[in-house]
């Protein structure tokens, strides 16, 4: 693995004597987009602002390129940043907007142009913000926050005012762009999709504490603890004799996804109570005779509500 | 370890100066006014009880005659469309854009005793002498419905637009007439709009100084009782008056307040405000127009009369019902004479100095209060809208009493006589003016656009000039435009703060008054009255 390019080192933020966010350890490798994903309040947004230089770390340092930023003000410290409601200056036009951060220099002008270019929005620059529609506003603060240049860009919930037919759309451009810049990215999101189809690593934040970093499929095949395994990715908890039946040593929690578990012969015994019918396949919502509900993925036609039936596991996660 | 912050500092700096200049001066009088004979004095006469009993009844009564004529406005104007609506919705707020002292002259060339409505009269009815005596509390009752009817019209209005129409909607699907939405859910909502009208008519009648002072004849007020006992010389006397009257405010607010209860609107987020209604009947919409229109010049005959009698020259017109000769004289001699020219340029700069001093201190707080939420931000706050909640009679005696003397270890200098006490009176009075408008506009600025100037490279005075400043102008524009016509009219504090060199236009207008100048006094008003109107348009551009 080549040297990190950013450290962040045991970061710490005290906001009141139960609220605490980190200490938090995370190296990012140049050209690397890390996805901060957590619920609300998991102080993935402190995060960023910890790194963008808005607020001031109680302890622990952050590092680019061998250089300590810690102390380094958000203006010096040369980090692009997207706003999750974009904060383009409502006063300047796209093209101001987009030059803000470049200085006066006889080049100002190509460098506001190619920067537009980037984001498709060439010939947009002489336009009222308010003019633009959101997914052009958001395409404007992508832009203005590459512009000059910096040294690694952040976003903050990135499409989370997109509406979801733009979503998916913006999420691949967003990281064809990023990948054409070869720029160090940190985002962060609370949804589970976003970060995997946008991040190539993710570090997944609960309750101020790092809980798992890993590639997608690590995170869902391997996860570190229960958040983790019940946060990414639907998952279906056992304890006790049900977790047993389906090949567990009964000692500690069983973790199985809804696509994993299948109806069979013999297994664990139970009656389907729910169908939700989702087009290819449908999840049969079980009961088992000791109460527990889990989530089974199957051929739509696999089972009848009130039906019997026993389910068996393909792959289990013990924890 | 704890290490005060920088914005800390700040604070408590920008804090002393608010107390030495608001609070500071009150206390002194107020220390000084309970260790005097006066107190005694005071108490005995029956003349200063009835000044304060008259303060107080002509506030309460101004209070109701300004909510009798502006509320009905304000929904006729909100809820009826009919020809004019929207340029005589506009024209019938003019007279809040007036300086008081301007009003009060118009009235006095319109209604007065030798005005233009008298005369005429006289002369149709052939009478010996004039119909009528503008004199007493009845007019400065009529001068204070005049003028203030405007902030119960405006507050009605602004609580009206931010009214619900699927509330009213809701109250008619749950069977309730129009009675019944009219009390039970119209009314209720409006409480804090009346009651911010209540407050601010309430606490601009009792500082009213102006109408009692030229129409008030034998019947003191506070106000005019004070400038009387500061001018006799009785410095202790007018100390406890002072004491008296911003006690009476004082405890006028907290009434008041106490039936304000919370802005509900805000809580309830944006409604969609009920549409203007056409009034269907042809006849009943042609009386609804016939009678704003009346009403629009009726408001506007004023000024118009202050117009005319500034175009007549010194003496020309005497018996007449209309001015024999019309023409621009007294605006060459305003213009010409230095002795006339320069109270104008005194007021300009007074005006100037103040303004951009209270802007500043209100952007300091801004930054300090919003945006570092600094352990003093309550108080820094408390500090700018104090003046608001005191008659300005109170802080131009504090202020002559405070800087009168030399006491450097008091942090007490000599002002007073020099050019510096009437900005700094002014300021005082400036700074609720900007402090709420920059405050709020701060509050309405999303803290990421400085954000994202600062992770754009920008240091904090590129941050400030090219995105806060240009992000707070309208809020910014609005207060420094009312401090700066507040403060080119005043009256109240200019009478007894003001020296020969320093005199303002106010004060001119007044001597003009004395020795019978009324076209040079009309003409003074009406430059007034443009420059205050110029100003405030500026300010209310977006």
């Amino acid at each position: 693995m080549t040297a990190p390019f950013l450290e962040i080192q045991a970061i710490e933020k005290r906001w009141s004597h139960d609220v605490t966010v980190g200490p938090i350890t995370l190296d990012i490798a140049r050209g690397e987009i890390l996805a901060l994903l957590g619920p609300s309040g998991s102080g993935k947004t402190t995060m960023l602002r910890l790194l963008a230089g808005f607020e001031t770390a109680d302890a622990g340092r952050i590092a680019v390129a061998n250089e300590d930023v810690t102390a380094v003000p958000p203006a010096r410290r040369r980090f692009g940043m997207v706003f999750q409601h974009y904060a383009l200056f409502p006063h300047l036009d796209v093209g101001d907007n987009v030059g803000f951060g470049l200085p006066k220099s006889p080049d100002r002008d190509a460098r506001i142009t190619a920067a537009l270019g980037l984001v498709d929005l060439a010939g947009f620059a002489r336009r009222k913000v308010h003019e633009l529609s959101g997914g052009q506003q958001q395409r404007v603060s992508v832009a203005r926050a590459l512009a000059p240049e910096p040294r690694v860009l952040m976003l903050d919930e990135p499409l989370s005012n997109l509406d979801p037919a733009l979503r998916e759309r913006t999420r691949h451009e967003l990281r064809e762009v990023i990948k054409r810049v070869g720029i160090t990215t940190v985002f962060v999101t609370h949804e589970q999709e976003e970060a995997f189809d946008l991040g190539d690593r993710i570090a997944v934040l609960n309750q101020g504490r790092l809980e798992q970093v890993g590639a997608p499929d690590v995170l869902y095949e391997h996860p570190a603890n229960l958040f983790v395994a019940t946060f990414v990715g639907r998952a279906n908890v056992f304890r006790g004799n049900a977790a047993r039946a389906l090949g567990g040593n009964g000692k500690g929690i069983l973790v199985a996804r809804p696509e994993r578990l299948r109806f069979s012969e013999a297994g664990l015994p139970g009656v389907v109570r729910e169908r939700r019918y989702v087009g290819a396949a449908a999840f049969f919502l079980i009961e088992s005779d000791d109460h527990q509900h889990f989530e089974v993925l199957a051929e739509p036609d696999a089972a009848r509500v009130g039906q019997r039936v026993y389910v068996e596991a393909t792959r289990v996660i013990a924890l | 370890m704890i290490r005060p912050r920088r914005s800390e500092l700040a604070a408590a700096g920008l804090t002393l100066i608010l107390a030495w200049v608001v609070i500071y001066p009150i206390l002194v009088v107020g220390a000084a006014a309970a260790d005097t004979a006066a107190l005694g004095a005071f108490v005995m006469r029956p003349g200063e009880w009835a000044a304060l009993w008259a303060s107080v009844w002509i506030s309460l009564v101004s209070v109701v005659l300004a909510a009798a004529i502006g509320i009905p406005l304000a929904f006729l104007f909100e809820w009826f469309d009919f020809p004019g609506r929207k340029t005589l919705g506009s024209l019938i707020a003019l007279p809040v854009v007036l300086p008081p002292l301007v009003g009060v002259i118009a009235f006095l060339f319109l209604y007065g005793e030798s005005g233009f409505i008298a005369r005429a009269i006289q002369a149709a009815l052939h009478l010996e002498n004039a119909p009528w005596r503008l004199q007493g509390a009845a007019a400065i009752l009529l001068v204070h419905a005049y003028s203030m009817y405007v902030y119960f019209y405006l507050f009605t209005r602004a609580g009206l637009a931010k009214l619900d129409v699927s509330m009213l909607e809701a109250a008619q699907a749950l069977g309730a007439d129009r009675r019944a939405t009219l009390w039970r859910v119209i009314v209720p909502l409006l409480r804090p709009s009346l009651v911010g009208a209540a407050m601010l008519t309430f606490m601009t009648a009792l500082g009213s100084f102006s109408a009692p002072y030229i129409f008030g004849g034998g019947f003191r007020v506070m106000t005019t009782q004070i400038v009387a006992t500061k001018l006799n010389g009785d410095l202790p006397l007018a100390m406890v008056e002072t004491v008296a009257l911003a006690i009476v405010a004082v405890a006028g607010l907290l009434i008041l307040r106490r039936t304000e209860g919370d802005d509900i609107l805000v809580a309830l987020g944006k409604g969609i405000a009920p549409r203007p209604r056409p009034i269907r009947r042809a006849s009943v919409r042609w009386l609804a127009a016939t009678l704003g229109w009346g009403l629009a010049v009726l408001l506007l005959l004023p000024h118009l009369t202050l117009a005319l009698v500034s175009l007549v020259p010194y003496g020309a017109w005497t018996t007449e019902i209309l001015p024999p000769v019309v023409n621009f004289d007294n605006y060459r001699r305003l213009f010409s004479e230095a002795e006339r020219l320069r109270p104008m340029l005194n007021s300009l700069w007074m005006a100037a100095a103040s303004t951009v001093v209270a802007v500043v201190l209100a952007l300091a707080a801004g930054w300090l209060v919003v945006r570092q939420r600094v352990w003093l931000r309550r108080l820094i706050e408390g500090l700018l809208a104090l003046p608001w909640a005191l008659p300005g009679t109170v802080f131009a005696i504090a202020l002559a009493i405070t800087f009168g003397v030399h006491a450097p270890l008091q942090l007490r200098f000599v002002l007073v006589g020099t050019a510096a006490i009437l900005p700094l009176a002014y300021l005082v009075r400036a700074l609720p003016l900007t402090g709420r408008g920059i405050l709020a506009a701060y509050r309405q600025l999303d803290p990421s656009l400085e954000e994202a100037a600062a992770s754009l490279g920008a240091g904090r005075w590129r941050t400030l000039t090219r995105v806060t400043l240009p992000q707070l102008r309208p809020g910014l524009a609005a207060g420094a435009s009312l401090a700066f016509v507040a403060a080119l009219g005043d009256i109240v504090a200019s009478i007894v703060l003001y020296t020969y060199e320093t005199r303002p236009v106010s004060i001119e207008i007044l001597s003009s008054l004395r020795i019978a100048e009324t076209g040079v006094a009309a003409a003074f008003g009406v430059v007034l009255m443009l420059v205050s109107a110029l100003v405030l348009g500026v300010g209310a551009r977006r």
